[in-house]
């Protein structure tokens, strides 16, 4: 039995009881006094040549403090871009300069023109309304194919064409893959469109920039899911402000998804623009501006093919992706359709050979970065569809097709051809425990019952995997990270006892403030609301780097072990002086050292209070206090993967498919807190569903935004979703980190667009509609009803 | 958004007189009004809320019809009409979601005669007369196109008078971002014959479908329009649904109103 | 500017407005009550909602000059009289039914609508009439478990289908 506020229990969430009763602090519930208000101007065009801006008028308006223009900022760098991707020649992709406020052209609908600084929000945007613009429309780039065209128009006048870069993986393994595939016995292969999304966390982004001339300083608070990170890129490359005169804070976020990882321009100026002002200016994005502002996610346009032999062993895998960056590269863009995409394509499978093609494209729409999942969604729909394809193209059950080519349990560690090694896994395990939970074996009774009503049931399969724990610095330097991806923790320990652990993995509703004071609880044997959990506040913590790729409990909780060791170990070197004993012969156990063998003992906040009332210490040895840093950096990712079911009913009259059942068995290693992995999972799955069947970020010939509010943008209601039921009772730990942890944020996101996309294709197939080999997400009722009468 | 002033009469007549200025717009509930004021496309310089008017409100009976206040919200209809005239409680308890019922209203709705709205096809499906500050409209010749009708300047919608059917259904197929209607159809059985009005497809706004309600007329049975169709010439095609799609879902909708109604 | 009053949880509450002032602005800024949230602009997500008299309404599709003398109940309001967790909000502890916390205050509060419309709402009755506030983070089966815990009903009989 797990204690009960220890690792494996269902600790209610603390941070809970300020956000149910009003209480949360959310960056837009900061009002400094004297703040000012910006509204951007933003392009309402694609694509043009900024012949002109006249502010003049505009000053003049009621209100008006500053309107800032890119003259501005000549002395600023651009928005850095954080991954440099060599192409399959071994050049350096082609990297624009993203300007704070456009400069000379706008790329995109949503490019920042000119702000306006003004003492009432309203009376900013009334002034942008009398900004004169003169404006050149210029022929836009959206499609990513036309956009690689000869004699398309150009993103970026200075570049020498659209292509971003060319990725070839593993290019050395090319000729042997296209080998393979002449002596193929079956080649199946599938031509799909992974969706653009828009990752809508609840809350707006939010920026509030202030100058302290006091001490020189900035504070720049925002909505951020890595404030270190914002610190990085904003003081090192665009504003020159060192780290020591800047202050990010993060406070409470209103949900990430990816989204708020990006260093973005509005940051940027409102940290510029208050020592200009001399005031604090503050930003808040309505949703529309989201919609035009905030990175987007996926699109990709994907040819997948799969060499099987006459066994249906699984010879080769090839690819060609377009992965569209948008008008500029967002902070991590580059490496999301390679290396967090090509590294997946194994999936959970032996498949010797594979050669991924990637060519990521600038086009005159939002800048495109991770969105839940980032990258491996996108590898495991591409596998978990074509796989499927290839069980009804051969006449095989997709389960026995897929457990023919996993990898086995005791294959592991398993070197993929595509570079990563998995280290644990069991993928058989997670497939039985799916289908046993899902009552597959009965299904063809309840599609019977359906029939009856006139509607289609069908189940579909998918199984992933993912590399979370982001990530080995090492690894990824050499792969073009411009950034080392540890994590920091300092553990605070207090004269009476109590604790303040200090991390740099932020969080937005992923309830660390509950599952990292159940870890040191558990570790010290002290009660969990002892210790409190501090994070989104640079001036307090070390270097983070923040929370996404499901790494916070894998590599921030990591760090926390250590730091908590650290502390363990001194606090029982002061325990040995008090109990005169040696120090490998004290014994920590429910918050009390004791001397192994004997009834001596001194509980932990005797130990504590020694550590700064030190009368009876050893100093001569030891430092007074009790406080420690820890730095993690992993030595591999971890690797969670799971087995999903999804059950559907479709309405042949309307092409409706409503979700009745979604199962998810994940294998997540080692859990914390239940309770807030099913959270997680549930989470993940809505979004995967809403990608699935809902949502959709659609761009006209013109580069304007046809989904740019939620009168368009589909997201999922509660009456689209239900039916979850999730397991995590199959666990392989992981074999690297202290906690044998996986991650699980992201799962629900990676794996379950392909099982429902294949449960509709699996509704129609037994209905006899064979002629529907793929339907492209999300699969509207209109796309459906059209697909089955096409 | 752009500022204004704000008037909240408390009768017809100070509504009339408030709204005389040409600058002035009438304001009923808003749940569509303000956020297009939001995004700075509708900037009145004064705004004449309609809720606080006492005889624009509520729900009443009056022998074969069902008046409805311009100014009652859809959950009041939702209510206070479902013993009456199930078919409009029924369609406006399905209007966006419960807070915007809570606020949106009648008048609002068929004032401003969305494309998509749901109201303006209980308002053509049935015989209803459009009552406003200074005359009546038949409903046949209210709506003239999506956002346009034949309100003049300044003039408002104070009541709407239903003649109350002998069966009546609306079945709405949602456009699940907005939920408003991808199509909806308002299906009403009178003795004189049977009408069929549909929403959300047509790009002239709400219509009647003639041969449903000549179909239907003679044989009220969702299987009496199984044979027939609408053009998808003129059917809307956006991001949720091809014009081919509308008008099949004009169909599908029709015959599960027709069987809701039965 | 004239000056709005209303009873906001109780209390008189009193502020200069101007005619474009929404009830959400009326809230978080002039009166100081920052517990409910802004998510969009089009009147969709839900997370303005609040009472007033007794009905949900989107606080952010609503004027304060229209809502003169009107009760006002906000996610501040909901707490037990000695401040503890009233019983929708201890359920949505109790059940997970939260995860960023930002959706949070408009779910309590169309919840509070539907429990005094509905005293035991179904599953599908929940799910059906929450369908106004956006949640990008729990996939809502936590939240229709907390509904009905809130609700007196047994919190783990959602159907599989």
């Amino acid at each position: 039995m797990p204690k009960d506020d220890g690792i494996g229990a269902s600790v209610k969430r603390r941070e809970d009881t300020r956000f149910l009763t009003g209480n949360g602090r959310y960056t837009d519930d900061i009002n400094l006094r004297g703040q000012t208000y910006v509204h951007f101007l933003r392009s309402d065009v694609a694509h043009g040549k900024i012949n002109g801006i006249d502010t003049s008028a505009a000053e003049a308006m009621p209100g008006v403090l500053k309107i800032f223009t890119s003259a501005d900022f000549e002395s600023a760098g651009g928005i850095p871009c954080g991954w440099q991707v060599t192409d399959k020649h071994g050049q350096p992709m082609q990297e624009p300069k993203h300007p704070i406020l456009a400069e000379g052209k706008v790329r995109h609908v949503g490019d920042p023109i000119a702000a306006v600084v003004a003492e009432t929000y309203e009376q900013a945007r009334d002034a942008a309304e009398a900004i004169d613009l003169d404006i050149e429309e210029l022929e836009p780039v959206v499609d990513m194919v036309k956009a690689l065209e000869d004699g398309a128009p150009k993103v970026h006048d200075d570049l020498t064409s659209n292509l971003c870069y060319d990725w070839g993986f593993v290019e050395e393994n090319k000729d042997a893959v296209n080998e393979a595939f002449g002596k193929a016995a079956h080649v199946v292969s599938l031509e799909l469109t992974n969706n653009r999304l828009v990752a809508n966390p609840m809350e707006p982004r939010v920026a509030v920039g202030d100058y302290d001339p006091w001490g020189d300083t900035h504070t720049l608070y925002t909505t951020s899911q890595n404030p270190h990170v914002i610190r990085l890129l904003m003081g090192a490359f665009v504003l020159s402000i060192p780290e020591h005169k800047l202050r990010v804070v993060a406070p409470d976020v209103g949900g990430g998804f990816g989204s708020k990882i990006y260093h973005y321009a509005e940051e940027a100026f409102c940290t510029y623009a208050a020592k200009v002002i001399k005031r604090p200016v503050k930003w808040t994005s309505t949703r529309s501006e989201a919609f035009i502002s905030d990175a987007h996610g996926r699109d990709h346009k994907t040819k997948i093919e799969l060499a099987l032999d006459a066994d249906h062993n699984f010879m080769a895998i090839r690819t060609e992706t377009y992965a569209n960056m948008g008008a500029y590269l967002s902070t991590f863009a580059p490496s999301i359709p390679t290396w967090l995409h090509g590294t997946l394509m194994a999936g959970n499978y032996k498949t010797p050979l594979i050669y991924v093609n990637v060519k990521a494209v600038f086009t005159n729409t939002v800048p495109v970065d991770a969105y839940r999942g980032a990258g491996r969604p996108e590898a495991t729909f591409q596998i978990e569809r074509l796989v499927d394809k290839a069980a009804r193209e051969l006449g095989v059950d997709p389960v026995e097709l897929r457990r023919k080519n996993f990898i086995k349990p005791e294959e592991f560690p398993y070197q993929t051809p595509v570079a990563v090694v998995y280290d644990t896994g069991n993928y058989h395990a997670t497939m039985d425990k799916m289908l046993e939970l899902a009552d597959y074996a009965n299904f063809e009774a309840r599609r019977a019952e359906s029939a009856k009503n006139g509607k289609l049931r069908g189940f579909g399969i998918a199984h992933y995997i993912e590399a979370c724990g982001i990530a080995p610095s090492n690894l990824v330097g050499q792969l073009g990270a411009r950034a080392g991806l540890y994590e920091s923790a300092s553990v605070r320990v207090n004269a009476t006892g109590s604790i303040s652990v200090y991390t740099g993995s932020h969080s937005h509703g992923q309830g660390h403030e509950t599952t990292f004071a159940q870890v040191v609880a558990d570790m010290i044997g002290v009660d969990a609301n002892s210790i409190e959990i501090h994070h989104g506040d640079t001036s307090n913590t070390p270097m983070g780097m923040g929370t996404y790729g499901s790494r916070s409990l894998a590599v921030g909780g990591s760090a926390i072990v250590r730091a908590t060791n650290k502390v363990i170990d001194k606090a029982k070197k002061i325990a040995a002086h008090l109990l005169e004993a040696a120090p490998e012969d004290i014994e920590l156990k429910d918050g009390k050292f004791s001397v192994a063998g004997t009834d001596k003992s001194v509980d932990w906040s005797g130990v504590t209070l020694a550590a700064y009332v030190p009368h009876n210490y050893p100093l001569e040895d030891l430092e007074p206090g009790l406080e420690e840093t820890a730095f993690y950096d992993p030595s591999n990712f971890t690797y969670p993967s799971g087995a999903y079911g999804c059950e559907i009913e479709l309405d042949p009259e309307t092409g409706k498919i409503d979700i009745l059942r979604f199962i998810a068995a994940d294998d997540f290693g080692n859990i914390v807190n239940p309770m807030i992995v099913e959270g997680q999972v549930h989470g993940g799955l809505a979004q995967g569903i809403g990608q699935a069947l809902l949502e959709n970020c659609v761009y006209d010939e013109n580069g304007q935004l046809l989904s740019g509010s939620y009168m368009d943008y589909a997201m999922p209601r509660a009456d689209d979703v239900r039916g979850f039921t999730v397991d995590h009772s199959c666990v392989t730990p992981c074999t690297h980190n202290p906690l044998g942890v996986k991650g699980c944020g992201e799962a629900g996101a990676i794996g379950s667009p392909p099982a429902v996309v294949n449960a509709a294709i699996d509704a129609l197939h037994r209905a006899g509609h064979t002629h529907v080999k793929h339907i492209d997400m999300p699969l509207t009722p209109s796309r459906v009803w059209a697909a089955m009468n096409g | 958004m752009h500022n204004f002033e704000f008037v909240k009469p408390s009768s017809v007549a100070d509504a009339v007189a408030a709204l005389a200025n040409g600058e002035a717009q009438p304001l009923s509930g808003g749940q569509t009004l303000i956020p297009s004021m939001k995004a700075r496309l509708n900037a009145p310089e004064v705004l004449v809320s309609l809720t606080g008017i006492a005889e624009m409100q509520g729900v009443s009976r009056d022998g074969g019809a069902l008046e409805v206040g311009a100014a009652t919200t859809h959950a009041t209809v939702a209510l206070e009409a479902a013993s009456h005239f199930p078919g409009l409680a029924g369609l406006a308890g399905q209007i966006g979601d419960p807070a915007v019922r809570a606020r949106g209203t009648i008048g609002g709705s068929i004032a401003n005669n969305d494309p998509s709205a749901c109201y303006p096809a209980a308002v053509l499906g049935t015989v209803a007369t459009i009552v406003t500050d200074r005359r009546e409209i038949a409903a046949d010749d209210f709506f003239q196109g999506m956002f346009t009708t034949a309100l003049d300047e300044g003039e408002f919608i104070t009541k709407v008078r239903f003649p109350i059917p002998e069966a009546s259904s609306y079945a709405k197929f949602l456009q699940p971002a907005s939920r408003f209607a991808l199509t909806g159809v308002f299906v009403a059985k009178y003795a004189s014959g049977v009408r069929v009005a549909v929403t959300g497809a047509s790009e002239d706004g709400v219509f009647r479908w003639a041969e449903a309600e000549a179909a239907l007329s003679s044989n009220f049975d969702a299987e009496a329009v199984a044979g027939l169709s609408v053009p998808a010439d003129g059917m809307i095609s956006d991001l949720h649904g091809t014009s081919e799609y509308r008008a099949h879902l004009v169909r599908v909708m029709t015959q599960r109103a027709v069987r809701a109604a039965s | 500017m004239p000056k709005v009053m209303m009873k906001v949880n109780g209390a008189e509450a009193a502020a200069d407005v101007e005619g474009r002032t929404l009830l959400s602005t009326y809230l978080r800024d002039l009166i100081g009550l920052t517990g409910t949230h802004v998510g969009c602009d089009t009147s969709q997500c839900g997370a303005c909602v609040v009472l007033v008299d007794g009905q949900p309404v989107k606080s952010c599709t609503a004027f304060a000059a229209d809502l003169e003398g009107a009760e006002v109940t906000t996610v501040e309001g909901m707490t037990n009289p000695d401040g503890s967790l009233g019983v929708i909000q201890k359920a949505f502890q109790d059940y997970h039914g939260l995860q960023c916390g930002f959706c949070t205050p408009g779910m309590v509060m169309s919840t509070a609508a539907l429990l005094a419309e509905n005293p035991k709402p179904s599953e599908e009755e929940i799910r059906h009439y929450l369908e106004g506030n956006i949640c990008r983070c729990t996939g809502y089966q936590n939240i229709v478990r907390a509904v009905m815990a809130a609700s007196g009903q047994d919190a783990g009989a959602l159907a599989a289908e």
